[in-house]
């Protein structure tokens, strides 16, 4: 349970700080030659299979089964990319990853500005007001950070369906929430516990109920918190896959599970060049919050690792 | 506020409960109350597909934590030294880790495909005896998973090392070079003990990740080919949804939920005891 605490304390200092003295440098030495070959070769790998998918989205389907998959394409190409976004098949119907998208964009923001709110004033309470019964509370919603979401899903489906939510986009907000609920109360909570006492104390006695101190002190204060927890919830929620499969019905298809169904399912020869540009697409959002969020993204992660 | 907190609590204390019950009934497509004792973990523990099932899991486990830590490790301490373009590669070596699992299983399905992937890009630059087919082939299809697995998340246990190493303080570096110890040896002799309550933290996380993979399978293999690459929570659903056999689903998330618990148990003393130790020496 004190995994995600410790995880929080790991995260790395703002910037890490430039020059230490790690072995000195030195001119190009053998060794330096070696930590660089073996940093391309990593780097190699790594960017492996983005090149992979890159060319292969850019060729036709002719090029695609005469060339070689590292081959740069001759003529490069955007149908296939056109294709995937508009009329690629799922096996039901031919409308592309745009319909996908669209609906993943549909769960994502309310999904995240939910399950941050009421991350935020769960952490809030928790910290700051000491409700009874709190820390036996939160112990249990650690320990559910831990539970592998196949436990719980038949009775949430049950729940949901009892209330007449299943299969619709609140119910993907709702599970969203309820499986962001530990992370995000936990970021929050400690966030909070380590702003000074005083702070909160002079709130109280100037006067400030639970939301009026929550409004006024505690959240203008968070901003670093809320974007650590929107870049967690907005890659998260949109990388899911198993919430949408199974809570999303048939009309709340995320993007995941559209082009899961696009690459697997098809009938006859598989059109490669689409898959890709459909894998592209849909790696596109979550890629441009790590490119944009940088080192915020590493924070993220860290205190998100526990979702798993 | 804590209404919220309460549901929930619901949400998981009720919903884990109600999960353990299922398992002693006989519930097919609904849940039902018919009590049937143990009949369903007989059944589970006799079953061939859940014991490839935990065998893969297994496999999974031990080798994308081994090889996920140790790739990890050995780029956070190659970055650690003094690298020109030192966030480009740290960009690289991360971004997978931003992609959905569906998308990292999908990509090297591709990449694997023996037909038109590695494997002919090879054969077509001369080296006809080339094979790589693993993804089509029973016994190695859980090395594509792993491979996919570590691609996926080297470079998160990257970034909670170096982290690490940076917090190093830097007088252990200056008595060490005086001592004239070599540098790899410093890493492996010093520093990475330094490192234990950091490493112990990357590798429950991955321990209970890894149980719950999924995505990697359902996009790569689908399970397949036949049940080679089948893991516990496919199983799972598989039984929730096509088999429509709630009760064996029951039981085997369970047996799962029990296992995530007994590995949460000594890590969590191990915790304390380290806090503790902490504790005393300040």
């Amino acid at each position: 349970m004190t995994a995600a605490l410790d995880l929080v304390a790991v995260l790395p200092p703002s910037r890490p700080v430039p020059s230490r003295g790690r072995p000195r440098r030195r001119r190009f030495t053998a060794a330096r030659l070696g930590v660089y070959a073996f940093l391309c070769v990593a780097a190699a790998f790594f960017l492996l299979p983005l090149y992979v998918m890159l060319v292969t989205s850019f060729k036709t389907m002719d090029e695609v089964r005469s060339s070689s998959i590292f081959a740069l394409p001759w003529r490069p190409t955007f149908d296939a990319w056109i294709q995937a976004w508009s009329s690629a098949c799922t096996g039901l119907e031919c409308r592309g990853v745009s319909v996908g998208f669209w609906n993943s964009v549909l769960i994502v923001v309310p999904s995240v500005v939910v399950s941050i709110a009421v991350g935020a004033v769960n952490g809030y309470a928790l910290s700051l007001w000491k409700p009874r019964y709190g820390n036996v509370l939160f112990a249990i919603l650690m320990i559910g950070v831990f539970v592998p979401a196949q436990v719980v899903l038949v009775p949430l489906v049950r729940m949901l369906a009892g209330v007449g939510l299943f299969g619709s986009l609140p119910a993907l907000i709702v599970v969203h929430t309820i499986f962001g609920m530990p992370i995000m109360t936990l970021l929050f909570r400690n966030y909070y516990a380590s702003l000074p006492d005083e702070l909160f104390k002079a709130a109280r006695i100037d006067g400030g109920g639970f939301w009026r101190i929550f409004w006024s002190v505690m959240l203008p204060m968070s901003t670093p918190m809320l974007v650590v927890a929107a870049i967690m919830q907005v890659t998260g929620v949109w990388n899911d896959y198993l919430m949408g499969l199974i809570f999303g019905g048939s009309g709340m298809v995320p993007m995941t599970v559209q082009l899961n169904n696009i690459v697997n399912s098809t009938f006859g020869e598989k059109a490669y060049n689409v898959n890709m540009a459909a894998t592209l697409l849909t790696s596109a959002v979550p890629l441009l919050v790590y490119v944009v969020s940088g080192r915020w993204f590493v924070r993220g992660i860290a205190s998100g690792a526990v979702k798993g | 506020m804590l209404p919220l907190a309460l549901t929930a609590l619901l949400a998981y204390l009720a919903s884990t409960l109600w999960t353990v019950a299922l398992s002693f009934t006989g519930s097919r497509m609904f849940p039902s109350s018919r009590f049937v004792g143990t009949a369903q973990y007989e059944r589970l523990f006799a079953s061939e597909r859940w014991s490839i099932a935990v065998d893969n899991l297994l496999f999974f486990a031990v080798f994308s934590i081994v090889l996920c830590t140790l790739l990890g490790f050995l780029l956070a301490v190659f970055i650690d030294q003094k690298i020109r373009a030192e966030s480009l590669f740290r960009s690289i070596f991360l971004y997978p880790f931003a992609l959905s699992m569906v998308v990292t299983g999908l990509v090297w399905q591709w990449v694997l495909n023996p037909e038109m992937g590695l494997q002919a890009a090879v054969r077509d630059w001369g080296w006809q005896s080339f094979t790589l087919d693993w993804i089509v082939s029973e016994d190695k299809v859980m090395y594509c998973v792993v491979l996919a697995g570590v691609w996926h998340g080297s470079g998160f246990m990257m970034a909670l090392l170096l982290a690490g190493l940076r917090g190093v303080d830097e007088e252990v570096w200056k008595a060490a070079r005086l001592d004239g110890i070599p540098v790899w040896r410093t890493y492996v002799s010093i520093v990475l003990p330094m490192l234990s309550g950091t490493v112990a933290t990357a590798l429950t996380l991955q321990l209970i990740g890894s149980i719950k993979v999924y995505d990697v399978v359902v996009a790569m293999t689908r399970g397949g080919p036949g049940l080679a690459s089948e893991v516990p929570a496919r199983f799972i659903m598989e039984n929730i949804g096509a088999r429509s056999n709630l009760g064996q689903a029951a039981a085997a998330s369970t047996v799962l939920l029990l296992t995530v618990l007994v590995l949460l148990v000594p890590y969590h003393y191990v915790r304390k005891h380290q806090a503790a130790k902490a504790g005393r020496a300040t």
